[in-house]
C-alpha cells in the first residue's frame, strides 16, 4: 500500500470497465460489461485512500469491509480479498454487477467529492469473479451443528443471505423455492446480459454446498405446505419469509388482455429463466413485436426493452428481416426515470427510444384480438406528490396514437399473497406487503420473520440482502434465548 | 427427479402416468393441477391431477400428445421421470352436498372431471355424468366414470361408441327433464365444448362451473400469461382458478389467448419430429 503517495493516488483516473460496443451487443445476450483486467483492477484499487473512518462502508446495506478488501487487492493478495469480502457479502459476483453503487458506497466515497469515486462495485465484481474461478474460500465455514431447524421461504437475495448466515452459525437450514431453480429475481428477472445465469448459479451453488443448506425446489409455500404447517408438522422452529414481490401490476385500461400485451415478468421469465431466445432448442417460445412499447422506466422496464431489442435484432439477422423499434413509454420526464443511470444509458446507446410525459390510455386490437396500436395521453408535471416527485397530469385533449404491435407492462410488482394462505396472524399493509420490524425482521407472529421485497415492495438486491442478514442475527438470538 | 412408476397407453395419443410426488399427493384435491418440466430445456406444462394416492405418495397424470412437449412426455418410460413437478396448484373445486350434480368431461379431460365427479359422489350427491370424445379411440376412463356415477351417458361425434352426439345434447335433455333437481353442472374439456355447455344451460339458469386451461409460465401468479376475463375482471387462472363460473367467462378472449403461440407450437412439433427421424436414422446405421 505504501508504494504510492497520496498525491500519486489522487492522480490516477477512475478506470473504465471494458464493454461490448452497442452495435454488437444489440444482437446478442452476452454480458455487456466485460470486467476489469488484472491491470485495470490494480490501477483502480490503488486509487483508494484507505480512509481511517471510511464513509463508503456506511453506504453498504451489508457493511462490506471495503478498505480492507481493496487493500488486499493492492497487495495482489486475492485470497485475502475474497475472505474480507465474504465475511460480509456471500454474493460479490452478483452484487458487483447489479448493486446501485452510485447511490450507496460510491456516493459516500471521499473521492466522490472530486467527482470520481473509487469504482468499488467493479472491484467487488473482480473479487467475486476471481472466487468463482479459483474457489479459494474454504468450502465450509460452519460452526458446530446446533440441530435447530429454520425454514427460508424463497431463494432470492434476502433468503439466501439469511440462509447462509444461519447455516454459518451451525443451524439446520432449508430453503423452499417455488420455481425450478434458486435465485428468485436473480434468475427470472435480471437478464443474462446484465447478470449471466452461470454466475448466479455458480455463486449460489458455492454458497449452498459449502454451508450444507438443504434446498427444496418446486415447493410452493401456501400450496405444497402452508407456513403454519412448516411450524406445526414439519418441525421448523423459525421461519424467514423472503418470497419477494413477484406479482405484476397490470393497469386497468381497455385492451389490457389482448394478445401481445404482457407483463415484464412474463416476458423476462420466458427470456431469462426459460431461455426463450434459444427456442426451439429450449421449448418455451417467446414472441417479440416489430414495434414494441414498454410501459414504465424502472430497471425492469430497461431490462424488458433491451431484451426485446436483442431478441428482435437476432431474429431479424437470421431471417433477413428488419430489427424492431423499441420504445420506453413513461408518464414522467427524464429527470424522474427510476432506473439506474447506467441501465438507462446502456438502453439509449443500444437504440431504445424514449417517450417521456406520455401515458397509455387504451390498447387497440385487431380481429384476431392481437395488439394493433396504442392510444397515449400527453402529460405535464404538476406539484410534487407524496413520493416527492412532480405529479404527472394529463394535458386535456392531447392524445395521439402509437403504432405498436406489442406492449410490455413494467409498472412494478407487489408480493404474492399465496404465501399468506392460512397464515392470517401475519399482519399485512394495504399494499400487500408484510409488516416486519426494520431492524430485526420480526413479523407480528412469533416465530416468523420476513425481509426483502415482500416487506419493502420491489427494491434492490443489496437492500434485500441486508434485511436477510439482520433477520439472521435476530433468529440466531431467538434460537439461543427462546426470547421473541 | 420425480419418477414415473407406472405408464399406460390409453390410446394412440392418450397416455397415463403415475408419478412419485408425495408432498403433492398428500395435499391434492379435486380440480387442482401440477406443472411438470421434463428436462433442462423443457417448458413448464400444466396438467390436471387426475388421481392421487396419498399412501403410495403418487399422482396420476393423463395427457394427450398434442404438442412437442406432450409428445416428448409420451416417450418417457417407467423408471424415467420429470426434472420438475410442482403442486398442487390452483384452488380445489368447491365440493358440497348439493343434491344432484351433472359432471361433463370431453376427450382427455374426462380424466380431469373424474376426481371432481368422484368427490361429489363421496359428498353424498347424485352424480349424472356425460362424457364424450371425437371417436371411441379418444375416450378415456369410461369404466372409472361408470363406477362413480349414478348415471353415465357416453357420446362420440362419429357414433363409434355410445350415442352419436355432442355432450350438449344429453345435457339439454337432462336439464329439460330434471331442471328443478339439478343444482350445478361441472364441465371440463376443450374451450368450445365448455362454452357450448354454458350456452345450453343458460336458459335453465343453472350454474356451470368450468375448469380453464390457458397458456401458463410459472403457475404461481407471477407472470399473468394465464389471464382471462371473468365478468369483465382480469383473473389469473393459475391462482384465482382454474374453476370459474362459466356464465361469466369471456370465451372468445380465452380462445384467442390459447391460440397466441400456435405458430411456435407447430414449428416446435415439426422440429421435434425431424429430430426424432434423425435420431432414428442414426440408430439404424
Ligand atoms: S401462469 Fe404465470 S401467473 Fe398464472
Amino acid at each position: 500500500m505504501s508504494k504510492f503517495s497520496m498525491k500519486e493516488r489522487l492522480e490516477i483516473p477512475r478506470q473504465e470497465m471494458p464493454t461490448q460496443n452497442p452495435e454488437a451487443r444489440r444482437a446478442n445476450f452476452a454480458e455487456v460489461t466485460l470486467g476489469y483486467t488484472p491491470e485495470l483492477m490494480l490501477r483502480e484499487a490503488q486509487r483508494c485512500l484507505q480512509c481511517r473512518e471510511p464513509a463508503c462502508v456506511k453506504g453498504c446495506p451489508v457493511g462490506v469491509k471495503i478498505p480492507e478488501f481493496i487493500a488486499a487487492l493492492c497487495d495482489e493478495d486475492l485470497p485475502r480479498a475474497v475472505a474480507e469480502m465474504k465475511a460480509r457479502n456471500v454474493m460479490p459476483a452478483i452484487c458487483g454487477r447489479v448493486c446501485p453503487q452510485e447511490t450507496q458506497c460510491e456516493a459516500l466515497c471521499i473521492l466522490a467529492k472530486r467527482g470520481e469515486p473509487v469504482a468499488i462495485g467493479r472491484l467487488e465484481r473482480y473479487v467475486g469473479d476471481y472466487e468463482l474461478e479459483e474457489r479459494v474460500c474454504p468450502s465450509s465455514v460452519r460452526a458446530t451443528p446446533t440441530g435447530r431447524r429454520v425454514a427460508i421461504v424463497g431463494s432470492g437475495p434476502a433468503g439466501l443471505t439469511c440462509a447462509a448466515a444461519l447455516a454459518g452459525k451451525g443451524h439446520d437450514v432449508t430453503v423452499f423455492e417455488a420455481l425450478q431453480s434458486l435465485g428468485g429475481v436473480l434468475g427470472y428477472g435480471i437478464p443474462e446480459f446484465r447478470l449471466p445465469k452461470q454466475v448466479v448459479q455458480d455463486e449460489i451453488d458455492c454458497l449452498v454446498q459449502g454451508l450444507e443448506i438443504e434446498v427444496r425446489l418446486n415447493t410452493l409455500i401456501g400450496r405444497t405446505f402452508t407456513v403454519e404447517e412448516l411450524l406445526e408438522e414439519e418441525g421448523y422452529e423459525a421461519i424467514f419469509i423472503s418470497s419477494g414481490a413477484g406479482l405484476p401490476n397490470m393497469v386497468r385500461i381497455p385492451g389490457i388482455n389482448l394478445n401481445g400485451v404482457m407483463s415484464a415478468n412474463e416476458f423476462l421469465t420466458r427470456v431469462n429463466l426459460k431461455k426463450g431466445y434459444r427456442f426451439p432448442e429450449y421449448d418455451t417460445p417467446v414472441k417479440v413485436g416489430k414495434k414494441v412499447a414498454v410501459i414504465g422506466a424502472g430497471n425492469v422496464a430497461m431490462d424488458a426493452a433491451r431484451c426485446a431489442l436483442r431478441l428482435g435484432t437476432m431474429r431479424a439477422q437470421s431471417n433477413g428481416g428488419v430489427p424492431p423499434e423499441v420504445h420506453i413509454v413513461y408518464r414522467r420526464s427524464m429527470d424522474e426515470v427510476p432506473a439506474r443511470y447506467e441501465e438507462f444509458e446502456h438502453a439509449r446507446e443500444e437504440g431504445v427510444h424514449f417517450n417521456f410525459l406520455v401515458n397509455p390510455v387504451r390498447i387497440y386490437g385487431n380481429e384476431r384480438r392481437a395488439v394493433s396500436g396504442m392510444r397515449v395521453q400527453r402529460m405535464e408535471l404538476g406539484e410534487p406528490d407524496s413520493s416527492g416527485r412532480r405529479r404527472p397530469l394529463p394535458i386535456p385533449g392531447a392524445e395521439y396514437d402509437m403504432d405498436v404491435d406489442m406492449v410490455i407492462m413494467a409498472l412494478g410488482t407487489r408480493p404474492n399473497p399465496l404465501v399468506f394462505q392460512d397464515a392470517a396472524r401475519l399482519e399485512r399493509t394495504k399494499w400487500g406487503t408484510v409488516v416486519a420490524d426494520e431492524e430485526t425482521g420480526k413479523t407480528t407472529a412469533c416465530p416468523i420473520w420476513a425481509g426483502g421485497d415482500v416487506v419493502t415492495g420491489a427494491a434492490t438486491v443489496i437492500s434485500a440482502m441486508g434485511a436477510g442478514q439482520r433477520a439472521a442475527a435476530s433468529i440466531d438470538a431467538y434460537l439461543g434465548t427462546g426470547e421473541w | 427427479m420425480y419418477e414415473i412408476v407406472y405408464k399406460e397407453t390409453l390410446s394412440e395419443s392418450n397416455k397415463l402416468m403415475v408419478v412419485i410426488a408425495p408432498e403433492v399427493a398428500r395435499k391434492a384435491k379435486p380440480g387442482q393441477f401440477v406443472i411438470v418440466r421434463i428436462d433442462e430445456q423443457g417448458e413448464r406444462i400444466p396438467l390436471t391431477i387426475a388421481d392421487y394416492d396419498r399412501d403410495a405418495g403418487t399422482v396420476t397424470l393423463v395427457f394427450q400428445e398434442v404438442g412437442k412437449s406432450t409428445m416428448h412426455m409420451g416417450t418417457l418410460t417407467v423408471g424415467e421421470g420429470f426434472r420438475d413437478l410442482v403442486g398442487p396448484l390452483g384452488h380445489p373445486t368447491e365440493i358440497d352436498e348439493l343434491g344432484t350434480v351433472v359432471c361433463i368431461g370431453g376427450g382427455v379431460a374426462i380424466a380431469a372431471i373424474y376426481p371432481i365427479a368422484r368427490g361429489f359422489k363421496a359428498a353424498g350427491n347424485q352424480v349424472l355424468s356425460i362424457i364424450g370424445a371425437r371417436n371411441r379411440e379418444l375416450l378415456v376412463w369410461t369404466e372409472r366414470m361408470e363406477a362413480i356415477s349414478d348415471e353415465l351417458t357416453v357420446v362420440t361425434d362419429d357414433g363409434s361408441y355410445g350415442r352419436r352426439a355432442l355432450v350438449t345434447e344429453p345435457l339439454r335433455e337432462l336439464l329439460e327433464a330434471r331442471a328443478g333437481e339439478i343444482a350445478e353442472v361441472h364441465a371440463v374439456g376443450p374451450a368450445p365444448m365448455m362454452k357450448a355447455c354454458v350456452q345450453t344451460a343458460q336458459p335453465f339458469d343453472i350454474p356451470v362451473i368450468v375448469s380453464l386451461n390457458t397458456v401458463m409460465v410459472d403457475g404461481t401468479g407471477m407472470c399473468g400469461g394465464c389471464r382471462v376475463e371473468i365478468g369483465g375482471e382480469t383473473r389469473f387462472v393459475c391462482v384465482d382458478g382454474p374453476s370459474f363460473d362459466g356464465h361469466l367467462v369471456d370465451w372468445d378472449m380465452l380462445m384467442a389467448r390459447q391460440a397466441f403461440y400456435r405458430e411456435e407450437e407447430q414449428y416446435a412439433v415439426a422440429h421435434w419430429q425431424k429430430e426424432c427421424r434423425l435420431l432414428a436414422a442414426k440408430g439404424e446405421v
